[in-house]
């Protein structure tokens, strides 16, 4: 055994140090099914309390929709529990066929190919298409999955400013010598809930000879008329070169990923992306939920409709009731507080209020930038939205910030 | 020397900096400070071979050697001497 007390002491310093600086996550233990209100055990060992969750990603309330259940009890009896194999050996069913089809139609690209999960599938798809020879640039807001996927890659990295379309042009002059470019977006930030302007960014690429590549994780599903993604409300669907997205959010919400687009560059993942090569794809079960998700969602638009009119309420709602808010019009809606530790105060006191919502702060997002962050589902009823702004109205008050601009909130508790 | 800091004080503040009100100087700790991220430095490289006519291998284009206008001074003076 080499775990000595040295070692075991080295860990034990980071731990604390981590504890120390207010950094330390601890897991809520969610007694019920994924839903706009849930049973929490909070803290470990706490009596279970029913709470309204405006934290999930559970943006279309599919994640315990009964059709999705009942599609993925039968995928479990007719194709099994587990494969015991990468793909190209003998891990790959017809319903893997089947979904990598079904996702190319939806998102309305060339071809698709699964990852376990999209932080695989971002961590994988750089190294796969680009080399030494070549540059990404990515915006400086991108997810920590595709910064990761960009690490492992040989290829030059450059960034250029959020959402600044001035400064990406000057990077892409600036690489103009490189043999390949590839600009890398989110289709929607999941921090701030602004979505990238797509159709500029195909332009440029256009004029400059660069790929595109962007992750529709808090996308897929809702953004856009039909629900395509950020692509369909930009214009520029069957213009984006690559977009990864997951099937852990919006889609069902239990796990997997994929990267679609060109047919050549799908390809060059299956050749040579090692998580794609190296570990097991979705299991079978999960494959059959997510086709019948697809199904429920080309039947009608009915859910991302009332996710649009639910964001719609909620944003008036705590807007009217006087919180300062980063503009938008997606189910993310950050109630901005600036200070961490009110941050992670009026988290708790509305958990004590029966609502479930987390406070982010540094270094998370930017400096000075700590909120609550909440997200919007069309599994939430008008009455749970109602009771839920009720106690962002309450709290609100016990901190003295309503009707308060951000510069009046930092000067009474700070940055 | 005096004037080269200042063009690579106002690059890195027009590059970097979104917030006008935001101070730094040709002290400020740009990587280890968080201003200055390490994907974004290959533009900063860029800029510094370009407008110095210099080629800096990418060894000693470190974190440590880009951490402030001074240290990035001292760098490019060592290529250009």
């Amino acid at each position: 055994m080499a775990y000595s007390d040295k070692v075991r002491g080295v860990y034990q310093t980071t731990l604390k140090g981590i504890q120390d600086a207010g950094l330390f996550k601890q897991e809520r233990f969610i007694c019920s099914q994924q839903a706009a209100d849930i049973e929490v055990e909070f803290p470990a060992g706490s009596p279970h309390k029913r709470v309204i969750n405006m934290c999930a990603n559970n943006y279309l309330g599919l994640s315990s929709h009964p059709e999705v259940i009942k599609a993925a009890h039968e995928g479990l009896d007719t194709r099994g529990y587990g494969m015991s194999s990468v793909r190209f050996i003998c891990g790959t069913q017809d319903i893997h066929r089947e979904l990598e089809e079904k996702i190319t139609k939806f998102l309305g690209t060339e071809a698709t190919i699964l990852f376990p999960s999209c932080m695989d599938a971002n961590a994988g798809v750089f190294e796969a298409v680009l080399t030494k020879d070549d540059v990404m640039i990515a915006d400086r807001l991108v997810h920590a999955s595709l910064i990761d996927g960009i690490r492992l890659c040989s290829a030059a990295q450059d960034t250029f400013k959020h959402a600044n379309m001035e400064h990406l042009e000057e990077k892409l002059q600036l690489h103009a010598d490189k043999r390949v470019k590839m600009v890398i977006t989110d289709g929607v930030f999941s921090m701030d809930g602004d979505t990238a302007p797509l159709d500029e960014m195909v332009a440029l690429c256009e004029k400059y000879d660069a790929m595109l590549l962007v992750d529709e994780s808090h996308a897929s599903g809702f953004i856009g008329k039909t629900g395509r993604g950020t692509h369909e409300k930009c214009g520029v669907v069957g213009k984006i070169d690559i977009i990864t997205t997951t099937f852990g959010k919006a889609l069902g919400g239990a796990s997997g990923g994929c990267v679609s687009g060109r047919r050549e560059l799908v390809e060059m993942c299956r050749q040579r992306a090692r998580p794609y090569l190296f570990s097991n794809t979705i299991a079978p079960v999960v494959v059959s939920g997510v086709l019948k998700v697809l199904e429920i969602l080309s039947r009608s638009t009915e859910r991302r409709d009332k996710l649009e009119r639910n964001t719609t309420y909620w944003r008036k709602g705590l807007s009217e009731a006087g919180f300062v808010l980063k503009e938008g019009d997606t189910p993310i809606v950050p109630v901005m507080l600036f200070n961490a530790k009110l941050s992670q105060d009026f988290s708790r006191d509305l958990y004590e209020e029966g609502v479930y919502a987390m406070g982010f702060f540094f270094p998370v997002v930017p400096q000075g930038q700590a909120r609550i962050r909440t997200q919007v589902s069309a599994g939430h009823e008008i009455f749970h939205l109602d009771k839920a702004l009720e106690a962002f109205i309450k709290v609100g008050k016990k901190h003295n910030i309503l009707g308060k601009a951000k510069q009046e909130i930092i000067e009474m508790v700070g940055a | 020397m005096d004037d080269m800091k200042q063009v690579i004080l106002t690059y890195v503040k027009n590059e970097y900096l979104d917030d006008d009100e935001e101070q730094i100087d040709f002290n400020t700790p740009l990587i280890s400070g968080g201003i200055v991220d390490s994907f974004s430095m290959v533009s900063l490289k860029r800029f510094l071979e370009n407008k110095y006519k210099i080629s800096i291998p990418d060894d000693k284009a470190t974190p440590e050697a880009f951490d402030s206008v001074n240290k990035i001074c001292t760098l490019v003076q060592s290529f250009l001497n």
